[in-house]
């Protein structure tokens, strides 16, 4: 009996993390076009991120005169980190294999690591911008960090767990009722998504302003295959933080392991809910204004205190 | 019946039953441990005219007296509780020995590191020579001795015999360089706080032996003297006292940042990794062991201390230029944490939750080990760079990973593991306690039941921050381009150095691989502690589950299989696919072409954002150039507002006190003795 249900999950699980990997992209170019319809202008298409990947793969790597290991092998941790991720994200069906070996803290934890990782390459020339880029990343990170744990820590108050799956058939099989809690966490979460995926008002991922950026500072050195890996990691944590969102606040339609008839629903409402959420993103990002570097760390506080407000708020009311 | 020996020779009657029938006990082999780091320290006293000999034979043998000192200590867990009485001390009161499990865990922590340490030091030692060197061994030998003996004691003289062996050989081992008037004034510093500090613990110790005369001041007393509740919470605020003052409770942390960079690294090492547990044991032992009740006020008492200390440590260890002084504050952020993990425990047991006050104590004693290794590694790390670059201060680092391969490499393990990463061994106690946070609600107590949130967010930005800290301190040394003129090249770490390192870094990823392993032998302290373990939900070693598998689990195995394969699989996609082909060129930024490494962000400006958001709670000094200096020099301070504002107010109050007592002062005889004559009339009149 349990070895069908555990190929089964090995089967759900592989093929979630092919689908997301390779869906990762398109995600972003979904976001790029929609902000580009938002600005007036035509966009360059659903597949320019693919495009532009093949492009990155094809070129020949320039690496500094004094990059060290670190600084190589960074794309690949990186990409295998936010592989991860997403392999631990209930995204179209709940119960993975993989999933008992890393919970929620865990899962703030994979992220933790790409992110030391990149700030240490970004650090490894010793050029200006590297090392502003990681000083930023860092700074905007010590509160977003906290923040999300304190949402997954909302969350797991009310499914009395920490396993995602559990989280997630917790929330989902859960009648339509709006926890007070859940709002406050949601509304922080929006907030960390924002500035942990190097979004507006944070960040602002298609500027090259030397003095505002953060996340491209950091990847300044990158060209070619470790460029191309970098930037399909960050497609991967746009997509694994939107999953985040849509498990924790909208699960409804996932797929239960070894149901074979659900799944293409469960498809069809995650694409449904992605291209939405995509287009809010960039909805959202065309409301606002990028802000100085010093007014992020009042907005992320903003977030964890937010966050903390739903924790007790959960004590409070017990819900 | 627990099993007695006495050793060596017997002395006292009922509990010596059995004893034939025993043999060797763990006790025993500790204590010709610890006589065997007596001799080593004397034979290096007396062959200080052959260094070679001294860091060549003497060191690595007692890194193996050490690493057998671990054995011992993991043998002893599983054992009987084991005694030991010796025919010397006060005249009522023979020394007493005791093994349990809490002294044996404390004893593995100990043998553990130190025995990276003293490999390290046999390396490190080499540029020393003569009576210097000598001295140092006798007192580093002493130093390790006395903690055992802390360890062991199981009366209260023979603790603070050994509490003050150890505060006394450390002191002068932080004042090995007593030429630099920084350090003497360092260790002075060292010596005040630990004094006050040990004070506390006597009396502490004096109010719980009741007055029932000198026999009570032996450990098996005081656990049967019912105090009151009052009596009680005297006992744990001075001995909260006390030990905070060993350990670096705030506000009593001042001592840190100054004496262990102050100190040769290797007993920075030591102290930090080793010596700040021992304290951490006297809080555990007197609160759970001889102390027969507790209240609840007290573990939240121990939360707040410990999330201040958290906090405090690490926003300041973000703003340091010295990287010794770094990792110190860092000791304090850690600390914190641990007292935490005793302050939740102490809630949770009030309650009658003990499964939960198992869960935050072994976190909390897990942190303690995870501690003792990676804060070792780190600390021996900066001796090593130390070494070569001649240089403390961060501002002057840089790119040291192209010069010192191996340091970089095991340094990226301890600064992995103290950032809380998975799947390293920092992430697991974190994960546990976190999980104690989880798991907590339902206390009758709704005021506690609203705190419990709210600390768990501040552990949450504690460790975010660490983590910030440790970018920083990796970072700047080791990364980038070196800062200021170059000396002549560094040089890597000698070959002793190298295992040194490479023996706590490889016990910090075995400690991150097999947590449940090591849960199980925590089982059995908090056995004693709380009267229960956690076991393991799941089954098997691969899957840590601290109540049940659908709680909550974590398996870094398997992490680190995912991460290792899926990392090998992009890398060899990537190659296979495309081409590994790789020019070297000059660094791009942005196409700015006169690039040089002032460039680059130094210690203070890294640091600078915390330094910022934090303001109120550093006394900031600053030096700026104007915008037409033609040599612009850039100077900032920041330092402990608690030093100003209670430490130098208590000095002044300390000189006008004894100037005052200066006026009875005269220096004649005569006057003396009138005063001697003046008392003995007002008490005669009391009789």
């Amino acid at each position: 009996m349990m070895g069908t249900e555990q190929s089964l999950g090995v089967v759900f699980q592989i093929y979630q993390s092919l689908l997301v990997v390779l869906l990762a992209p398109l995600l972003t170019g979904w976001v790029n076009q929609c902000r580009a319809w938002l600005q007036n202008r035509s966009g360059p298409g659903l597949l320019q991120p693919y495009r532009a990947l093949r492009k990155l793969f094809h070129k020949d790597a320039v690496i500094a005169y004094n990059a060290s290991l670190l600084f190589r092998s960074t794309p690949y941790i990186l990409f295998a980190c936010m592989w991860l991720a997403a392999a631990i994200i209930p995204i179209i069906a709940v119960d993975l294999p993989f999933s008992p070996a890393a919970d929620v803290i865990a899962l703030v934890g994979v992220f933790a690591l790409a992110r030391v990782f990149i700030s240490l390459a970004a650090m490894d020339i010793g050029t200006a911008f590297g090392s502003l880029g990681a000083r930023r990343e860092m700074l905007v990170s010590f509160l977003a960090e906290p923040a999300l744990l304190m949402v997954f820590f909302t969350a797991s108050m009310i499914s009395h767990s920490t396993q995602l799956p559990r989280i997630v058939e917790a929330l989902a099989h859960h009648q339509f009722i709006l926890f007070p809690s859940l709002a406050f966490a949601g509304l922080a979460f929006v907030i960390v998504l924002l500035a942990e995926n190097a979004r507006i008002p944070v960040d602002n991922p298609s500027t090259h302003l030397e003095l505002t950026m953060i996340h491209e500072a950091m990847i300044l050195e990158y060209s070619a295959r470790h460029l191309a890996l970098v930037e399909w990691a960050s497609s991967l944590k746009l997509f694994a933080y939107i999953s985040i969102g849509i498990a924790l606040f909208f699960p409804y339609g996932i797929a239960d392991v070894g149901n074979w008839g659900a799944l293409p629903v469960a498809i069809v409402a995650l694409l449904a809910k992605l291209v939405l959420a995509g287009a809010a993103l960039a909805f959202l990002e065309a409301l606002l204004a990028k802000m100085r570097i010093f007014r992020a760390p009042e907005f992320l506080g903003t977030a964890f205190l937010l966050a903390v407000l739903g924790l007790l708020i959960h004590f409070l009311l017990g819900a | 019946m627990p099993t007695c020996v006495v050793w060596p020779i017997q002395q006292v009657g009922e509990k010596t039953i059995g004893m034939d029938s025993v043999g060797v006990l763990p006790l025993d082999v500790a204590g010709t441990i610890i006589v065997l780091w007596l001799v080593l320290g004397l034979l290096g006293l007396a062959l200080q005219r052959s260094s070679h000999l001294i860091t060549n034979v003497i060191f690595p043998a007692g890194a193996i007296a050490s690493l057998a000192l671990a054995a011992t200590g993991l043998w002893a867990l599983g054992e009987r509780v084991s005694y030991a009485i010796l025919p010397m001390g006060l005249p009522d009161l023979p020394l007493h020995l005791r093994l349990d499990p809490l002294s044996a865990f404390f004893l593995i922590l100990l043998g553990g590191a130190s025995f990276g340490v003293s490999l390290f030091s046999a390396g490190y030692f080499k540029s020393m020579q003569g009576k210097t060197l000598g001295l140092l061994c006798l007192e580093y030998h002493l130093f390790l001795a006395g903690m055992s003996l802390v360890l062991l004691a199981d009366d209260a003289y023979m603790f603070m015999v050994a509490w003050e062996t150890m505060a006394l050989s450390s002191y002068f081992l932080v004042t090995t360089d007593h030429k630099i008037p920084d350090i003497r004034k360092a260790g002075y510093l060292y010596l005040l706080i630990a004094h006050v500090g040990a004070i506390a613990i006597l009396l502490s110790f004096g109010v719980m032996q009741g007055g029932h005369g000198i026999g009570a001041y032996t450990f098996a007393a005081m656990r049967e003297s019912n105090l009151s509740t009052f009596w009680s919470s005297v006992v744990f605020l001075l001995a909260l006292f006390g030990f905070g003052a060993k350990a670096g409770l705030l506000p009593l942390h001042v001592w840190l940042p100054e004496a262990h960079p102050a100190a040769p690294s290797p007993v920075s090492a030591l102290m930090s990794g080793i010596m700040l547990k021992t304290a951490i044991y006297g809080i555990l032992r007197v609160t759970f062991d001889l102390l027969n009740v507790q209240q609840w006020w007290w573990g939240v008492l121990a939360l707040a201390l410990g999330l201040i200390t958290a906090v405090y440590g690490v926003m300041f260890a973000a703003v340091q230029g010295d990287m010794k002084r770094l990792l110190a504050y860092s000791s304090i952020e850690n600390i914190g944490l641990l007292m935490v993990g005793i302050g939740l425990a102490i809630i949770f047991h009030v309650y009658g939750k003990d499964a939960l006050a198992a869960l935050s104590l072994t976190a909390m004693l897990y942190h303690s080990l995870n501690h003792a290794f990676f804060k070792s590694l780190l600390f021996i790390g900066t001796g090593s760079i130390l070494h070569a670059t001649g240089e403390r201060s961060m501002g002057r680092m840089g790119g040291l990973i192209r010069h010192m391969p191996w340091v970089a490499v095991l340094m990226l393990v301890g600064v992995l593991s103290i950032s809380g990463l998975p799947p390293f061994n920092g992430f697991v106690s974190e994960w546990l306690l976190l999980q104690a946070f989880l798991l907590s609600p339902g206390l009758p107590n709704s005021y506690i039941n609203m705190l419990i949130p709210v600390a768990a967010a501040v552990i949450a930005l504690a460790a975010a921050l660490a983590a910030y800290v440790m970018v920083k301190f990796y970072g700047i040394i080791f990364l980038g381009q070196l800062r200021g003129e170059a000396r002549e090249q560094p040089h890597d770490a000698g070959i002793w150095e190298r295992i040194g390192l490479g023996w706590l870094a490889l016990v910090c990823v075995l400690l991150g691989l097999a947590p449940v392993l090591v849960v199980h032998q925590l089982d059995l302290v908090t056995q004693v502690l709380v009267g229960r373990g956690l076991g393991n939900a799941a089954s098997g070693w691969l899957f840590l589950a601290p109540v049940d598998t659908v709680r909550a689990s974590y398996s870094p195995v398997y992490f680190l299989l995912a991460l290792l394969v899926v990392t090998l699989v992009t890398a060899l996609v990537v190659r296979h696919y495309y081409h590994g082909r790789l020019r070297r060129g000059p660094a791009w930024d942005c196409g700015y072409p006169a690039q040089n490494s002032r460039m680059q962000d130094t210690a203070e400006g890294f640091g600078q954002p915390i330094r910022r958001i934090f303001e109120p709670f550093f006394r900031i000094e600053r030096e700026l150039p104007s915008a037409f200096d033609t040599h612009p020099r850039y100077h900032g301070r920041s330092d402990d507002r608690l030093w100003f504002a209670l430490y130098l107010p208590i000095k002044s109050i300390t000189e006008k006190l004894s100037s005052w007592a200066s006026l009875l002062q005269h220096g004649r005889i005569h006057l003396y003795l009138t005063y001697t004559f003046v008392t003995l009339i007002v008490l005669l009149a009391f009789v």
